[in-house]
């Protein structure tokens, strides 16, 4: 966990309206967890105010620009233009100074190792899976289920594939793989291998749906939330989501920043999230 | 900044026999309980520690969602979600106990018995340096704004604080009054050791597309840069208004911004949504405070201090 000043290495379109920025980022190979995110400072001015929160794609090194010098250590995420914030990152490049805190949050649990494991991702909700992807091929057999609206909202797919995941894409319109849902290409997963977990991350009606499909199955899952954050840290209260228990009376909330963004869904009170807790922007 | 130059420039301030090495610490509500920001920055290093407003029982807080941004600004209705005084005690303060500065605990209640009987359980913590009333929260029903908005109200709550507390009294005021010095004065009048100002100022921000207000609470309170001048003034205006120190709060986020305050004649600030932008805020704060000193040849930051020249 810290809070450092770094520079961008790369920030490119990869399908329109979803950006790829890769910034340097020392110590982050061994630091971040899968499931983990990062609060950005898009500009050392106060404007936009309030950083923004974006999940971690992946980690690496790349060998240095300079002849002798060791490789860079970056991460890399991914993100999708909604906004005022998203626009200015958008117009980042190579060489920039920007800020990073983080890595925050819990990020994923493996799991157990063996069993299969089916990845729900609904568009830029694909994000926090790459990470837990690299570090469960080793151990058992990982699909990727994969939805968005149109063919445009299908990132990154073919990066699972080389990781070994087998990957299944379903689109609203039909533009791209099966036409329709990924929940429906989950319930036909579940069937056939009732004993995988489960791991999503998304809008809110398909982790609903998710969650559901799941239940009746008594399928174990993990879901990343979104929910609009000031501090990242715990200290401001306003990412908060209700979890399992939680009523008028005896109210049970959990930070999203520091008790998730990772919750198993046993933790969550499914019946009383609003619509506008862990929705996410990108993937409306 | 050098340990050299510490050597040169005195920050120390004295607030109602509080000593501080410097004038800067966290607003209440935006530092959590302390442990939350430890990560980024030596708490060591500040003047003192305010901790999120604590009430009698543990409260829940506001549905959500309950921020939005602004231009150079946030709204929040939080509601005051906190732990309670009693989980307070047993698992906050042995992290806050360890830490060398100052610790003033926020606190509120919804009735007046409520507030005396927070004020007596927080008199009974030693480690506590002082305490800061806050009757300023525009995001409660009962309780917090209504006793700052009325000048008896207020002089009730604070005169029934006072009698159950030894500690240093800090009132924290609302903005949200045609004439904040006839509050300040009520509570200097009940006994209050320093007024803090300001707290948040009442908000709205609406979707246009979905014609829904932004926060559920409906309305909210603003917080950050956009609220500076508006806190400047009310800050000058209760300095010239009461005898005891004032402390000024509002869009601080770096040492020039806290020099407003210190020269409209505060004598300490606190920083609040600044610690969301950058968690080492603070840290800058104190530094540029130095370097100021330094820059125009000033030996005591206390000089400084309601230098205004009208
Ligand atoms: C833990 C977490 C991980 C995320 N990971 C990703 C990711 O990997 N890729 C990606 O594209 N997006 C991700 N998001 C959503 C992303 O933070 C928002 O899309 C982004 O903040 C929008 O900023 P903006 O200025 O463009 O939008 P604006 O609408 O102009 O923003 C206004 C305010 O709302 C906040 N906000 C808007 N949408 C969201 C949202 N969905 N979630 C939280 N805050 C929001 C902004 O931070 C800002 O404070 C994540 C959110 C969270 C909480
Ligand atoms: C998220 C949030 C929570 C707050 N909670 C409290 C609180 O519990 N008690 C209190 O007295 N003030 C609370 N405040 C008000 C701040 O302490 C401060 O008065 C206000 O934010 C103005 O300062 P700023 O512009 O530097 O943030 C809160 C403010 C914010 C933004
Ligand atoms: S974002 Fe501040 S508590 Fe989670």
């Amino acid at each position: 966990m810290s809070n450092f000043k770094t520079r961008i290495l790369a920030n490119q379109e990869i399908s329109p309206g979803y950006w790829r920025m890769r910034i340097q980022a020392p110590g982050a190979v061994a630091d971040c967890r899968a499931g983990q995110f990062l609060m950005f400072r898009v500009q050392l001015s106060l404007l936009p105010l309030l950083r923004r929160p974006f999940g971690i794609f992946r980690t690496g090194f790349q060998p240095s620009d300079v002849d002798g010098l060791p490789p860079v250590e970056y991460l890399e995420i991914l993100y999708k233009v909604v906004g005022q914030g998203t626009a200015m990152m958008s117009e980042l490049h190579h060489g920039d100074r920007v800020e990073i805190l983080g890595p925050l949050g819990r990020g994923f649990d493996g799991g157990e190792p063996g069993r299969r494991k089916i990845l729900v991702g609904g568009g830029i909700g694909l994000v926090p899976l790459y990470m837990l992807a690299e570090q469960l091929v080793d151990g058992s057999e990982v699909r990727l289920l994969m939805g968005g609206r149109t063919r445009d909202d299908i990132i990154v797919v073919t990066e699972f594939e080389r990781l070994g995941v087998q990957t299944y894409v379903s689109t609203e319109d039909g533009s791209l793989g099966d036409r329709g849902l990924v929940t429906a290409v989950l319930q036909q997963q579940l069937d056939a291998d009732p004993d995988a977990e489960v791991f999503a991350c998304g809008p809110l009606p398909m982790l609903e749906a998710v969650y559901g499909i799941c239940r009746q199955r008594q399928v174990p899952l993990q879901v990343s939330l979104e929910a609009l954050m000031a501090c990242g840290v715990g200290a401001c209260l306003g990412c908060v989501v209700k979890g399992v228990g939680h009523s008028e009376t005896s109210p049970r909330f959990l930070c999203t920043c520091k008790e998730g963004p990772v919750f198993r869904a046993e933790q969550l009170a499914w019946d009383r999230l609003d619509r506008t807790e862990g929705t996410c922007e990108g993937c409306k | 900044m050098s340990q050299q130059s510490t050597a040169k420039v005195s920050l120390a301030v004295e607030i109602a026999g509080l000593r501080m090495k410097n004038p800067v610490m966290p607003a209440s509500g935006t530092f959590g309980y302390g442990e939350e920001f430890a990560p980024y920055l030596d708490l060591n290093r500040l003047g003192a520690i305010v901790t999120k407003g604590l009430s009698l029982r543990p409260k829940a807080g506001n549905p959500t969602p309950r921020i939005c941004e602004t231009v150079s600004g946030m709204l929040n209705a939080i509601g005051l979600q906190n732990v309670g005084v009693d989980a307070f005690i047993e698992h906050k303060m042995p992290f806050l106990r360890e830490i060398n500065t100052p610790v003033i605990a926020n606190f509120f209640g919804n009735t007046l018995e409520e507030y005396g009987e927070v004020a007596r359980r927080l008199n009974e913590i030693p480690e506590l340096a002082a305490v800061e009333l806050n009757i300023s929260c525009p995001n409660v029903k009962q309780g917090g704004i209504v006793f700052g908005t009325d000048p008896q109200a207020a002089h009730q709550a604070v005169d029934v604080v006072r009698k159950n507390l030894d500690k240093p009294l800090i009132v924290k005021l609302t903005p949200n009054v045609t004439d904040i010095t006839v509050i300040a004065r009520a509570v200097a009048d009940a006994g209050a050791d320093a007024v803090s100002c300001i707290n948040t100022l009442t908000g709205m921000s609406i979707d246009v597309r979905r014609r829904k207000p932004k926060i559920a609470n409906r309305t909210g309170g603003l917080s950050g840069p956009a609220i500076r001048p508006v806190a400047v003034r009310m800050v000058y205006q209760v300095v010239q208004a009461v005898a005891i120190p004032v402390i000024g709060v509002g869009g601080i986020s770096s040492a020039e911004d806290a020099l407003e305050f210190l020269i409209a004649g505060a004598q300490a600030v606190q920083v609040g949504t600044a610690n969301f932008v950058d968690p080492d805020a603070m840290q800058q704060v104190i530094d540029g405070l130095e370097r100021f000193c330094i820059e125009e040849g000033i030996a005591d930051i206390r000089e400084l201090i309601g230098s205004l020249e009208v």
